[in-house]
């Protein structure tokens, strides 16, 4: 089974790596993009898992590893079954 | 007193902080591999800056992880001497021991200069040899330093007085200019509710003799070696 994690900041916290971005693409002219938050983005291979194994084990390792919760959040979902 | 300096693979700034602690300020100074068992009786842990296991992921977040890193934060829950330096803060950040987080510089560049801070409580183990209000000169290296706490936590900090360093112009003054990576409250440098453990963004290891420019970051370990 194959996940995607997505890992970005809160809404509560500053991105300026998104903001940079997104004055980047003004600049282009795109100037109906109103804001850009940036993340990253983890596929993982579970061997052998079953749904109920990812809905275990990928929230248990973004909170733990993946995405620090002070600062950022994290959603997911199976890619490949 | 009895110091471990912690490498992990991605250290940069070990060999100088071993060199000031043993040869600058004198003390009985031994290596803690990351992946050994046992603190080898040491009495203050100092974690070095550099970029631990190359800080992919996030600065300080793999090294978190190290088999040494249990037992350092076993050893701070008994009240236990720890000093994080730059990355070493960051991993003190990723393990819990400190409150907050670090973000990227405001202006998404690594900085690395000098820079003035504030020592704004000299009732702690790591400034008592100093004064509040005392500006001191030490350089700065990195690229996560932008310090981040939510709004509860920041309260708490600054009502426990646990900010012990702050950005600063040469004077003193607090202002947007002096706090070069953006730190929420000017914070450099933070220490736990306890006192025990601190960290700092800024390297005084490099501000420890005159040849390297300045001596005042030697404060902070003359600070920890003297009775408190």
């Amino acid at each position: 089974m194959k996940v995607r994690i997505l890992v970005s900041f809160k809404d509560s916290v500053l991105d300026p790596q998104g903001q940079t971005v997104k004055n980047a693409l003004h600049t282009l002219g795109y100037r109906a993009i109103k804001d850009v938050r940036q993340g990253k983005v983890f596929e993982i291979d579970l061997a052998g898992a079953t749904k109920a194994d990812a809905e275990k084990i990928i929230p248990e390792i973004s909170d733990k590893v993946l995405a620090n919760p002070i600062i950022e959040k994290f959603t997911w979902q199976i890619i490949e079954a | 007193m009895k110091f471990g300096v912690v490498i992990f693979p991605g250290s940069n700034c070990d060999f100088d902080t071993f060199h000031v602690l043993k040869n600058v300020i004198q003390q009985p100074t031994t290596w803690l591999w990351h992946k050994d068992h046992g603190l080898q009786g040491v009495d203050c842990v100092v974690l070095p800056g550099g970029f631990a296991y190359g800080d992919y992921l996030r600065s300080g977040a793999i090294a978190r992880f190290s088999p040494l890193m249990q037992e350092v934060g076993e050893f701070a829950d008994k009240g236990g001497v720890v000093l994080g330096i730059c990355n070493g803060f960051q991993v003190l950040l990723e393990l819990g021991l400190l409150p907050g987080a670090m973000l990227r510089n405001k202006n998404l560049k690594f900085l690395c200069q000098f820079v003035t801070i504030r020592l704004e409580n000299e009732g702690t183990r790591f400034t008592h040899k100093g004064k509040k209000g005392q500006v001191l000169r030490v350089p700065i290296a990195h690229f996560d330093g932008n310090y981040f706490a939510p709004p509860e936590t920041l309260k708490e900090i600054e009502e426990n007085s646990q900010v012990v360093f702050r950005y600063s112009g040469a004077n003193g003054s607090l202002t947007e200019e002096a706090n070069v990576n953006g730190s929420l409250h000017s914070i450099a440098g933070l220490m736990n509710k306890r006192g025990n453990v601190m960290g700092l963004m800024p390297h005084p290891e490099r501000a420890s003799e005159r040849l390297l420019g300045s001596e005042d970051g030697r404060v902070i370990f003359e600070s920890i070696i003297s009775k408190f």
